[in-house]
């Protein structure tokens, strides 16, 4: 069913609760993410992002502040942050997981793998960062990593900074669209399809906010198509 | 008319730039006052500052980096300064941060690490000389006191 436009968020403060992320669905090989081109590959399309309006409508008026990207350096991307006179960084995520797990089929909940995982990705100090863009990578980490990848988050972002992710709607797929996020506008998102991937988790709204159990508050956005947005407050 | 092949040594074209070739390898410091290809290995610095510095697609620099233009084809893991412009092409990596006025990153390459735009400086105009007859702003005041004072 297509609902008309995002109807509504929901806001909900959590400040101090601590929890762990229970997945709705675990993918037990998950670990091995698997990439698929299909029929769809490379097709992109603009969709509105309320997710994205408030992401920036938090750090409207200012600059020089430091955004994380962890979808890799797009053109639209480092132009638009770097127009609004932020200091951009920018890490391939997905690229790194790849090549640090699926590449020999490692397990992702090998803490030896996990720590040098972060070192790649995440390794910045504390209080470092005043926004992250996460977009859907979260959906590929199995649960210690995807424990391990939050808590670093967590640490290296500013308090009351805001992170910004997306979690597909339907949580009982075995394969899903991995997606390209790049910015047309404030409020304007272009997708492009990158090809089915198998996640190793999907989630509920109430498990991703589980996930999030130890940052101050979740917002969610219902969008017309199957992405859910989600605004995280740190 | 001869039916023999006739063997070509035709340098490619790089505009005239100086050229690090691809099996070559430099372990140092490299100052260039002329546009400079890499397409070999290099350990160190690289600065062409008012030139252009392209890292060809076997080129591989360890190494940080200035000029005034860098294109990147193959492969820079260190800090990049391009006062002009940065192009990543296709294919090619980055992994370092990066300070230049205007950057151009094509699908396809990988870049780790964080973008500074700065915006260059806007040419200072030459001082013009001082017209004698003209009295500025800040002075005009102290002349009207002036002229008070004659009242």
């Amino acid at each position: 069913m297509l609902l008309p436009g995002p109807l509504k968020g929901m806001f909900r403060s959590r400040s101090g609760q601590p929890g762990n992320g229970t997945p709705l669905h675990h993918n037990p090989v998950g670990a091995k993410a698997v990439m698929r081109n299909g029929a769809a590959h490379g097709e992109s399309s603009t969709r509105p992002s309320r997710g994205l309006e408030e992401f920036f409508g938090q750090i409207r008026g200012q600059s020089g502040l430091t955004i994380l990207d962890l979808g890799g350096a797009t053109q639209k991307n480092v132009n638009f942050i770097t127009d609004l006179g932020h200091r951009l960084y920018s890490e391939d995520f997905l690229k790194i997981l790849h090549e640090t797990f699926d590449a020999d089929g490692a397990d992702q909940s090998n803490p030896g793998r996990i720590e040098f995982f972060l070192k790649q990705t995440l390794d910045y100090p504390d209080s470092y960062f005043d926004g992250v863009l996460v977009w859907d990578i979260l959906e590929y980490l199995a649960p210690a990593l995807l424990t391990a990848v939050v808590e670093r988050l967590q640490r290296i972002v500013r308090p009351r900074s805001y992170l910004l992710a997306f979690f597909h709607a339907d949580d009982k797929q075995e394969l899903v669209q991995c997606y390209s996020f790049k910015i047309d506008g404030v409020s304007v998102l272009e997708v492009g399809q990158q090809g089915m991937r198998r996640p190793a988790q999907l989630f509920n709204n109430r498990s991703v906010e589980k996930i999030f159990g130890k940052f101050d508050s979740v917002k969610f956005f219902l969008t017309r198509d199957r992405l859910r947005e989600v605004i995280i407050k740190a | 008319m001869s039916s023999m092949p006739q063997t070509r040594f035709e340098p490619e074209n790089r505009g005239g730039a100086a050229t690090v070739g691809k099996a070559v390898k430099i372990v140092g410091q490299i100052f260039s006052k002329e546009d400079l290809y890499v397409d070999g290995e290099v350990e160190g610095t690289v600065e062409a500052t008012e030139h252009k510095l392209t890292i060809g697609p076997n080129g591989i620099v360890k190494a940080s980096v200035k000029a005034r233009e860098v294109v990147v084809l193959g492969s820079i893991s260190g800090n990049v300064e391009a006062t002009e412009k940065l192009e990543i092409r296709k294919e090619a990596k980055l992994v370092g941060d990066i300070k230049t006025a205007r950057i151009i990153i094509e699908d396809g390459a990988y870049f780790k690490g964080s973008i500074d735009i700065v915006k260059p400086e806007p040419a200072k105009a030459p001082p013009k000389p001082a017209a004698p007859a003209a009295p500025s702003a800040n002075a005009a005041p102290a002349t009207a006191g002036a002229a008070e004072v004659k009242r």
